[in-house]
């Protein structure tokens, strides 16, 4: 049913995603924990930031990409001094533009999270003694668990979606930057639209499928603290 | 204040009315759709019709593959400047485009460019050497560029030593950015994006001879909504005329029978 090509492209497309799932998650939560929790005057232009890829067009994040890693601008100059050559057209510069691209996804809901355990719990477990690093591991992350739910599926469904900036920083090479999104834009421009169709589909029914479990999650999440209020 | 009376306000209905029947014999207006490889040109090839012509042209850029896709869909297109022959001719089959209209407007000549002004010694040694990180091309499956680049680098015998240094555009616009951006050291890209008036814009360059790859001919066709369009008919013929080939081969692309 599916080509050779289109099979390592949804192959690549899940690694992808997972890889930068996974970095979100570690570098996301920390950051969300500070934006729920401070009263810094930096909290306003933070969280500004980490929402930008939210309203920005893909092309204009991939473009200024395109332009940092390159050669000339700062990231190149960094990778190239530690003899990696530049990221553009690699798995790895994938990975960053997806981690920039996806954050907010991650972000957000993990922040809803934390803000709505309020301060109540935090000062009962400071009263007994735990640091504040006890506090966010302790406290704060189990309390939390369906916002990382929720915040893995997005960051993951989003990065699976992702389409402007491979496109820019991808060079579109098998295996290694052509997800199924490009694989399908290829398919299209081609005119091979059988084979645009079959992908589509499964992205279609993949999507559904996954925010399905999102809405069916937090329906059940707010009946559990529902009952625990009554 | 000025003040009309009865017939005074009719007259001025009409003049007005007229006014706008006079301008719609006179000048149409035509949308034009053209592969974004040809962009310059074709807005400096506008101009100059709307100047002559009195008609309004609209110019509309993207990919080929996405016009074909758009046209098919009952797009508002009058006319479409594709930058392969396959398309055209595809919708000439489908019955979306008139056949008589098809014509070749431009040929494209491909070079291989580099923006470091030292990488390319006027010849293909470089590409021999192992002296560059990427080679950007257009992905062979979608562009006209493409596919040349591709028999340039099989007739040099190089398509074993290039393949993994090899990354794909989209189209030429994007193949053109890797290695502006320097991402990609090197990249075979149009001539009518480095040269400008005959001058080479920046970077170092080897125009490839022509025997190394099939001509790359850019089709233009009238399409069924722009039948009766005199905007698009006209447009096409100034395309097809001196003035229009003097300027698109001042872009860098070859007209006429090769």
């Amino acid at each position: 049913m599916f080509s050779e090509g289109d099979v390592t492209a949804i192959f690549l497309t899940l690694r992808l995603a997972t890889t930068v799932t996974l970095i979100l998650l570690v570098l996301g939560a920390p950051l969300a924990w500070w934006l729920a929790r401070t009263n810094s005057r930096l909290k306003g232009p933070i969280g500004a930031l980490v929402a930008l890829p939210l309203v920005l067009p893909p092309t204009v994040l991939g473009f200024y990409l395109l332009l940092t890693l390159g050669p000339n601008g700062p990231i190149g100059q960094v990778t190239q001094s530690l003899d990696l050559g530049t990221l553009a057209f690699s798995y790895s510069g994938l990975v960053i533009g997806s981690v920039l691209y996806s954050l907010p996804f991650v972000v957000q809901p993990l922040q809803n999270a934390f803000e709505a355990i309020g301060d109540r719990p935090l000062e009962v477990a400071a009263t007994l003694g735990a640091t504040p690093i006890d506090r966010y591991f302790s406290i704060a992350i189990p309390m939390a668990k369906p916002g990382f739910f929720t915040a893995a599926i997005l960051g993951f469904a989003h990065t699976v979606g992702e389409f402007g900036v491979v496109l820019m920083i991808g060079g579109n090479i098998p295996g290694e930057t052509r997800v199924v999104s490009v694989q399908i834009y290829d398919h299209v421009e081609a005119l091979a639209y059988d084979e645009a169709n079959r992908l589509a589909l499964l992205m279609i029914v993949f999507s559904f499928l996954v925010l399905l479990s999102v809405y069916g999650f937090r329906k059940k999440s707010q009946r559990q603290i529902l009952s625990f209020g009554s | 204040m000025v003040v009309f009376n009865n017939w005074q306000f009719i007259g001025l209905v009409l003049l007005t009315g007229l006014s706008f029947v006079r301008s719609s014999i006179d000048a149409d207006e035509a949308t034009i759709a053209v592969a974004s490889n040809f962009s310059a040109a074709a807005q400096q090839l506008a101009a100059d019709f709307e100047n002559k012509s009195g008609h309004k042209v609209n110019l509309v850029f993207g990919s080929s593959g996405r016009f074909y896709a758009q046209i098919s869909n009952a797009a508002p297109f009058d006319v479409f400047l594709s930058a392969d022959q396959q398309k055209p001719l595809a919708l000439v089959e489908n019955e979306l485009a008139i056949k008589d209209s098809l014509f070749t407007y431009a040929r494209g000549a491909l070079v291989l460019w580099s923006a470091d002004s030292e990488k390319v010694n006027n010849s293909a040694d470089v590409l021999r050497s192992n002296s560059f990180n990427k080679i950007a091309i257009a992905n062979p499956r979608l562009a006209p560029y493409g596919i040349a680049a591709n028999e340039v680098i099989e007739r040099l015998g190089l398509s074993n030593d290039l393949s993994k240094k090899m990354v794909l555009g989209e189209n030429i616009v994007q193949t053109y950015q890797f290695v502006a951006t320097e991402n990609a050291e090197l990249g075979l890209v149009a001539y009518s994006q480095v040269f400008f008036t005959g001058q080479l814009s920046a970077g170092s360059v080897w125009i490839v001879p022509e025997e190394l790859y099939d001509p790359i001919r850019q089709d233009a066709v009238l399409l069924n909504r722009g039948q009766s369009n005199k905007a698009a008919s006209a447009f096409l013929e100034f395309v097809k005329s001196p003035e229009g080939e003097t300027t698109i081969q001042s872009f860098g692309y070859r007209t006429g029978e090769p």
